[in-house]
């Protein structure tokens, strides 16, 4: 059992500036906030180091944080420019039972995170799920499609806070 | 049953390509709408390529419109199977956020709901499975039991299926004054009936001879893909979130966790999966009978609050729902409405593994495998 605090103690000593800050101001969980592009190194460090062992990923969950400006346009409807998107994975040892709390942002313009497949394959459809609804690319994933939406879909990425619907989809009206 | 490997035949004179064949998206034992894009050469599986999406409703989207109450309605659409739990899992989610104690007889009504809606929820695992397979009678057998359980559930709440019967904070009503008379019964003949069930299909020879060492999950790979609950168990591992991440009062019954042991294969094989669940509506009966004896009397509906704002934060919660971890992850702006609800459904984690499992087995086992993980489409695609 580690607690977060004695984790990102040792992550600041392995990876230095990679390893942002260890936030606990919110209220019930607390989170290490982490660089997107290294964080497939520092993932296979959590996972295979002996006291760590953080052998499962439990959840694999894209977040719009809505933090740029927001602009309104014509028709009232908001469009967000600037600010990030995030990803936040919960680990956790089955063997040693503790649980761990990643964040990491990306820009929104250009959201790119690597993969954490190599790490653990479950990963695969959760960052699948989290480029479909948000765009965030996630590099060196094997097979990156969209999955839930259908793959014509060309409107956008449903989950942001901007996202707006088509008027057509294939012929029929959207909003009917 | 064997499983193959893919002939060499490139010295053959035989000319020889792969086939792609789809099965679904209608398709019987596919339960739901999903797409199997299957790879053969000859009828032996190459890969398997998992098309979902058919179900997809939005709701994550739709939670991000409506006030944190107004999900619960939503969570029961998920997993259409094991409704119960959705909403037991978002309710503890909520309350761990929102800080709140809920009286002691709410705690036991839950447990006593979400135990009876296990059982429910195997047999219909069960009684498809053998339906798959070719064996039609237990799969009467099991609707026919499962039947009384969605009686019980109908006088509680007034819906069989989709029930918003577990709110935040507490219950929508308290138990209908017949309910612990007839669980009891139910309980009484139910019993006599997994053994009759064991015997029509659990060890029937033929149904052994089509699951025993048929698509084996190593623990190893089960860990990395995140796979949980029976199919989990089934590999060998005694991991149980009721356990090994108590919620609720689960620290206060006295039951096992069947785990797979390879009884009639390898462990981690179909009838290994197959047989946990058997195994597991037992223990649940067992916790079923001693909450009925604890509960305790007490208003079900006094800490509901009035009016649900949580403060800024977020939060990761996990239950042992029938067909594995079923997990919440909740973002609050400290609005009225959720910033982001993300459900980490058991179904869509355990889907992933499939093309592992199918690789060197034929078409026919195919739906032998499918029917072992227990996938429910509602949940995969929300």
């Amino acid at each position: 059992m580690k607690t977060a605090e004695e984790i990102f103690n040792q992550l600041k000593e392995k990876f230095g500036s990679s390893i942002i800050e260890l936030r606990t101001d919110k209220p019930v969980e607390s989170f290490i906030v982490i660089n997107p592009l290294e964080i497939d190194k520092i993932c296979s460090f959590l996972h295979d180091e002996n006291d760590l062992l953080f052998d499962s990923l439990m959840n694999l969950s894209g977040v719009d944080d809505a933090n740029g400006t927001k602009e309104k346009d014509e028709k009232g409807l908001e469009t967000i420019k600037g600010g990030t998107l995030s990803v936040y994975y919960h680990i956790e040892s089955t063997k040693l039972k503790h649980k761990l709390t990643l964040k990491t942002s990306t820009p929104r313009e250009k959201p790119e995170v690597v993969s954490v497949t190599e790490v653990w394959k479950g990963a695969d459809w959760h960052e699948r799920e989290a480029y479909d609804m948000y765009g965030i690319v996630f590099l060196n994933h094997p097979d990156l499609r969209r999955i839930l939406m259908p793959y014509d879909w060309e409107f956008g990425y449903p989950l942001r806070k901007d996202y707006k619907n088509p008027e057509f989809y294939q012929g029929m009206k959207v909003p009917y | 049953m064997t499983q193959y490997s893919i002939q060499n035949t490139k010295d053959s004179k035989l000319k020889t390509e792969e086939m792609v064949l789809n099965m679904g998206p209608q398709h019987p034992s596919t339960h739901g709408v999903l797409r199997l894009e299957l790879v053969l050469d000859g009828e032996i599986i190459k890969d398997v390529i998992p098309h979902i999406g058919y179900l997809h409703r939005c709701f994550e989207k739709h939670c991000e419109a409506m006030t944190y109450p107004q999900v619960i309605p939503y969570t029961d659409r998920m997993d259409y199977l094991a409704s119960m739990y959705n909403e037991f899992g978002y309710a503890v989610a909520m309350e761990r956020l929102l800080k709140i104690e809920v009286p002691e007889r709410v705690d036991y009504i839950r447990v006593i709901m979400g135990e009876l809606q296990r059982i429910a929820s195997h047999l219909v695992a069960i009684g498809t499975y053998g339906a798959d397979i070719g064996a039609f009678t237990p799969f009467l057998f099991c609707f026919r039991d499962r039947e009384r359980i969605l009686h019980l559930f109908e006088i509680t709440c007034g819906a069989r299926l989709l029930y918003n019967y577990i709110w935040i904070g507490g219950l929508s009503h308290d138990l209908h004054p017949d309910f612990i008379r007839l669980t009891k019964e139910f309980i009484k003949d139910f019993r006599p009936n997994v053994k009759e069930l064991n015997e029509l299909l659990s060890y029937n020879r033929i149904f052994i001879e089509r699951t025993a060492n048929v698509g084996v999950l190593p623990l190893e790979t089960a860990i990395n893909y995140g796979v949980s609950g029976p199919n989990l168990r089934g590999s060998g591992m005694k991991w149980d979130l009721r356990k090994d991440d108590p919620y609720s009062i689960y620290h206060k019954f006295d039951y096992d966790i069947p785990v797979g042991k390879g009884e009639k294969g390898k462990v981690g094989d179909c009838w290994d999966r197959y047989y946990v669940r058997v195994l597991e509506m037992e223990e649940s009966l067992k916790i079923i009978e001693q909450a009925i004896e604890q509960i305790p009397e007490g208003d079900v509906t006094s800490a509901i609050p009035k009016r649900i704002k949580p403060p800024e934060g977020q939060i990761y919660t996990r239950v042992e729902n029938p067909r594995g971890e079923l997990g919440y992850f909740i973002i609050s702006d400290g609005s009225l409405n959720p910033a982001r609800v993300k459900v980490r459904a058991p179904s869509f984690v355990t889907m992933q593994v499939f093309g592992e499992l199918c690789k060197g087995w034929m078409v026919a086992d195919v739906v032998a495998i499918l029917g072992s993980v227990d996938i429910v489409l509602g949940e995969i695609d929300r």
